[in-house]
């Protein structure tokens, strides 16, 4: 019984990191069609500025987690304003391509900056297990499901109350018409990227406390298996990302609980094949019509 | 009026292309044999073969096609890993070793059946990220089959070692021009014009009655063939087969240099394999920037030249020497005072009037 619990709590917890990565994958695509494949070597950035504030300017690990969020979010924008808006208006396969070429840049000029080893980053979050039911649970995991139920929320108010969200939501409608009602699109879409990136920036503090290191390659992997969740949660969809999230989390946990944590990996991939042929809209996504 | 007439007739042109082809084939089989060429030199030069039929493939998708599927490297690892397998069991035996391509192919194409067929139905971004899936998944089997079915296959993360070195120059190029040969005359057919259809426009060609699940799923089965028979050559080149080396860097490597090169354009497919494998041998020193300068020339032709340099370009042989034989014909009896296409029809007349 408590190693179900346990195992939940681990699933919830890397489901949690997942469903935040997710969000900004899922916001990207609703706004510009695009799969952003270089959000996942931003979380790997963000994990590069902790341990560089840490270590080498030796700062508190508060200011070095906002640094780390900061430097996510400008990387974000820099990233959309270089390489993705004067591909605005090309196919859809250039812009893709870019896409994997900026996450394929990011990760070897890490590789080149830093080396191919793994860094240690310090603990950026320390507290006392937390006794529940009888189980005692990491004070990281807790911190870790409370910090991003907390952003999904101020996510959710951000785009369903305020003008920005309004804004947002009207030009992943539908762009020209939203262009005519006033609506400034250049600055709409960054700012949509700024928030994806501040998420995937929370991502990697959060991830960094549970697996303490910064390599050049730990993004891909994440931001593939956040990719999956936002695809099983209907690309798109901002609860589906965060059902999805939760959902990977889960599932590989308990891959692992059964003893077949080598094939993690691989069902990650099965489940999204899996959606994909049967639903490839996802739970939540909606069905788009294609016009010639 | 483009001048769409051909001068030299159609035989011939085959011709002057198959004995260029074998000339060169000789050529260069002789200076590797005799030592002209050192060995070390001999192995990169087979190895460019092998990209160029990786990334002439992977065009049959991503240029002709319109798709972007991102798990080549896994058919490859699959053409790789069966040849392998074939040729330690044959314990290297040289009359084998195409048998074991063309079934290292066949395995691959059987894989590109099965994920083609749900895969297809998909469009743009979620075929790419199946096909990705897909690689990922072949990796991951890859390294751990052996422990689920309890004897020894593919040796995990170890890997393949010892495999015969039954790659050669001659057999590597000879694969190559196969190839180039059957994707170029299938490009040229009716069901190459269907391909190039799906390209243009899904939509419109389906509603001018074009099978466009058929013809998808041929496109990604023949690509999945060539990348199998280029990574049995791959296997029998390198000698060692790990999982690693079949990652989503690897497909992305083939995507560069299909990108590069311009997608749809097989003469650019070629070319960039060529420089593109060739270029880091030559400077060695830079190895560490390799990956860095090939995600910066992705991002920079994507911005400033999206179709690729060759763009959809085709280098003909032929075609050069034809315009060459009308201009040396217009300079010297028509000098400009008959309407262009006037020429064409000339040339024909005269052409005619030789054969009588």
């Amino acid at each position: 019984m408590s190693l179900v619990i346990s195992q939940l709590i681990n699933g919830l917890q890397s489901g949690s990191i997942y469903a935040l990565v997710a969000l900004g994958y899922s916001m990207v695509y609703g706004i510009i069609m695009l799969l952003n494949f270089a959000h996942g070597d931003i979380i790997m950035v963000g994990a590069y500025v902790a341990w560089l504030a840490m270590v080498h300017l030796a700062l508190s690990p508060i200011l070095a987690i906002i640094l780390a969020i900061i430097a996510c979010t400008l990387l974000g924008v820099i990233i959309e304003k270089v390489a993705y808006t004067p591909l605005r208006s090309s196919p859809r396969l250039s812009l893709l391509i870019t896409a994997i070429g900026i996450s394929f840049l990011l990760e070897n000029l890490a590789q080149l900056i830093f080396k191919a080893d793994a860094k240690r980053v310090p603990p950026l979050i320390t507290g006392p297990s937390i006794n529940i039911a009888g189980q005692y649970v990491d004070f990281t995991a807790i911190i870790t499901i409370v910090v991003s139920v907390i952003s999904m929320i101020l996510l959710t108010f951000l785009v369903r109350k305020t003008k920005m969200g309004k804004a947002m939501r009207a030009v992943s409608e539908d762009m020209v018409t939203a262009q005519l009602m006033g609506i400034n699109l250049n600055s709409t879409i960054s700012f949509t990227f700024a928030v994806g990136s501040a998420l995937a920036g929370i991502g990697s503090i959060l991830y960094c406390c549970t697996y303490p290191q910064a390599s050049p390659t730990m993004g891909s992997m994440l931001g593939l298996k956040a990719f999956v969740a936002a695809v099983l949660g209907g690309i798109g969809s901002l609860p589906g990302a965060m059902i999805g999230g939760f959902c990977i989390g889960l599932a590989e946990a308990f891959v692992s609980a059964v003893g077949l944590s080598v094939w993690k990996d691989g069902v990650v991939f099965a489940i999204l094949i899996i959606v994909l042929i049967f639903k490839p809209t996802g739970i939540l996504g909606k069905v788009i019509n294609e016009k010639v | 009026m483009k001048n769409n007439e051909k001068i030299i007739p159609m035989p011939l042109r085959y011709l002057i292309n198959i004995v260029l082809f074998v000339v060169f084939l000789l050529v260069m089989n002789n200076l590797i044999v005799s030592g002209t060429i050192p060995k070390y030199y001999a192995g990169v030069i087979s190895f460019i073969g092998v990209n160029i039929i990786l990334a002439v493939s992977l065009n049959i998708a991503t240029g002709y096609l319109g798709q972007l599927p991102l798990g080549h490297a896994g058919f490859m690892a699959i053409g790789a890993y069966t040849s392998a397998l074939i040729m330690k069991a044959a314990s290297g035996s040289a009359t084998i070793f195409p048998f074991a391509l063309i079934a290292g192919g066949l395995i691959a194409a059987l894989f590109g059946l099965i994920i083609g067929i749900p895969a297809l139905r998909l469009k743009g971004d979620y075929l790419a990220i199946l096909t990705l899936g897909f690689g990922e998944i072949i990796r991951v089997i890859l390294l751990n089959i052996d422990n689920v079915l309890g004897f020894t296959l593919t040796n995990g993360a170890a890997g393949l070692q010892k495999i015969p070195k039954t790659t050669n120059f001659l057999i590597t190029f000879i694969m190559v021009g196969i190839t180039c040969y059957v994707i170029h005359t299938m490009m040229k057919s009716r069901h190459g014009r269907a391909i190039l259809s799906i390209r243009e426009n899904e939509i419109a060609s389906e509603s001018c009655g074009i099978n466009t699940t058929y013809y998808k799923t041929l496109g990604f089965v023949v690509s999945a063939f060539f990348a199998g028979i280029a990574g049995g050559l791959y296997a029998g080149n390198i000698g060692i087969l790990s999982p690693s080396a079949f990652n989503f860097m690897k497909s992305i490597e083939i995507l560069v240099m299909v990108v590069l090169g311009g997608m749809g354009s097989m003469f650019g497919s070629v070319l960039s394999a060529t420089v593109l494998t060739a270029l880091p041998e030559a400077l060695r020193r830079f190895e560490d920037y390799r990956m860095v300068v090939y995600s910066l020339v992705l991002v920079i032709v994507m911005i400033f030249k999206p179709s690729g340099l060759m763009g959809t370009y085709d280098f003909s042989l032929n075609g050069l020497l034809d315009k060459l034989i009308l201009k040396f014909r217009g300079n010297h009896t028509e000098k400009g005072a008959m309407p262009q296409e006037k020429k064409g029809e000339a040339a024909v007349r005269k052409k005619e009037g030789k054969l009588k």
